[in-house]
């Protein structure tokens, strides 16, 4: 469904890296168009990269292993970066981090770009190491990730366990900017997926023009810490 | 409660080649080569003490929580656990381990993120951020050493913290698991620099609002 405020949209292929200053005011929706994609997303303030991402800070601000429809992301300076504002999936991993070149090769075999051009075997790691580098930015700025539609649990022995088929088609996420926001995306297969077969699926990208939170916007409400957090993203502006 | 895994070391403090005390609120700095033996004891009881490693000879090569977690399959760090870098490397491997279980999800506390999780005015007290900044500031003054920046500053590694993960995804700040005298001990399987925090939080009651010195001691290789 095209809505009538959406600014653009566009297909991003499995195994892709796409990146964007997502502005505050606006909202970024990802679609697992086929079902069972999954998204690595990292996120850095655009106007000052060494404020980034710090996954930490974001679980025990609102004492949770998993993302959905309600938190936030939070950067390093008690600041947001962006809130999720939507979800129909309603479990999003933080833990098990992103793929690289050494376990791509070991789960799926190497198939190099000579051998099937853009059907070739890419990591997420790499992916993302190039996409910063376009900004001018380094492996060191590289810190922990999220994935978008996958999900991982983890028993009372600490055991980390995978969760197939936890993103059905047409399943999404929205994420709407707090502050002009550095958001890198990677479309491979989540480290953990069990299949041995080299399939990462497409998402939809799309977005929209919203409205500034209100007081009462349910990210804001979630937890005493959110109200503070996005009280200090407010300061920034000032 | 979950099955803790214990287990002792055969090595004797007097023949540690170097001992450091660290106070909670200071930082601490130090290059551990390869084969050396590392044990930090939580002096008192229930204090966190909050590293990171780097690769000695390039630390854009360095501990990654997420790699370590998915690569041993659990979330919690003891005996056995092999710490991986972001280059994929084994920097070090837990050989001893009498409190049982440490965190990598918990962070670091900073000014900032105690603004967000306890009141804005808590801006002034002194955190752990604060520390491993001067940390890195006083060592890239040695003039052979590289340099570290707060870009260097990523998922750490609480020591003697209990931060457990439930089943439904929740994240909890539980009683610490460790008392004085515990202590976890680590081979260096690479040169490799430390960067400790001994945590000064005061406002979390993980270390009943009494942060406490911790003890820092290395062995050479072939001491076991």
């Amino acid at each position: 469904m095209v809505e009538s405020s959406v600014l653009c949209s566009e297909v991003v292929s499995g195994g892709a890296t796409w990146s964007h200053v997502l502005k505050r005011g606006t909202a970024l929706r990802i679609t697992d168009v086929e079902g069972g994609a999954n998204v690595a997303a990292y996120f850095l303030n655009f106007e000052l990269p060494a404020e980034r991402f710090n996954l930490p800070d974001t679980l025990k601000a609102q004492h949770t292993a998993r993302l959905t429809k309600g938190h936030v992301l939070y950067s390093d300076m008690g600041r947001i970066l962006c809130s999720i504002i939507d979800d129909t999936v309603g479990w999003h991993d933080p833990l098990a981090g992103i793929s690289n070149a050494a376990l791509v090769e070991k789960k799926y075999g190497k198939l190099t770009y000579q051998q099937a051009h853009n059907d070739w075997h890419q990591n997420a790691r790499d992916g993302m190491l190039i996409e910063l580098g376009k900004y001018g930015l380094s492996p060191r700025d590289l810190h922990a990730t999220v994935n978008f539609f996958s999900k991982v649990t983890v028993d009372d022995e600490g055991s980390l366990q995978y969760v197939e088929d936890n993103s059905a088609p047409g399943s999404y996420v929205e994420l709407r900017a707090e502050m002009n926001t550095l958001v890198i995306l990677n479309t491979c297969q989540h480290p953990l997926d069990p299949s041995p077969k080299y399939a990462p699926k497409p998402v939809e990208l799309s977005i929209q023009r919203v409205p500034a939170p209100r007081t009462d916007d349910p990210c804001r409400t979630q937890c005493r810490e959110n109200a503070r957090g996005f009280l200090l993203t407010e300061f920034y502006f000032l | 409660m979950a099955t803790l895994n214990l287990q002792v070391s055969p090595l004797e403090p007097r023949t540690a080649i170097k001992s450091f005390v660290v106070e909670a609120g200071d930082a601490f700095i130090y290059e551990i080569l390869k084969g050396q033996t590392v044990r930090i004891v939580d002096l008192e009881g229930n204090q966190a003490v909050d590293t990171l490693f780097y690769n000695a000879h390039d630390y854009s090569d360095r501990y990654s929580a997420q790699d370590t977690v998915r690569e041993q399959g659990s979330l919690y760090l003891t005996t056995g656990t092999k710490l991986i870098s972001t280059q994929g490397h084994v920097m070090l491997t837990i050989t001893a381990d009498t409190c049982g279980r440490h965190d990598t999800f918990g962070g670091a506390c900073a000014q900032e993120s105690n603004q967000v999780r306890y009141a804005i005015e808590k801006k002034p007290m002194h955190a752990c951020r604060q520390s491993f900044m001067k940390g890195i500031q006083h060592w890239k003054l040695g003039p052979e050493k590289l340099s570290l920046a707060k870009k260097d500053i990523t998922s750490n590694i609480n020591f003697f913290m209990n931060v457990p993960v439930t089943p439904d995804g929740g994240l909890t700040f539980e009683d610490g698991v460790s008392e004085a005298g515990k202590y976890v001990e680590l081979r260096a399987e690479m040169d490799v620099l430390i960067l400790i925090s001994n945590c000064p939080q005061l406002n979390n009651p993980c270390n009943a609002y009494n942060p406490t010195p911790v003890e820092v001691l290395i062995w050479e290789d072939g001491s076991r």
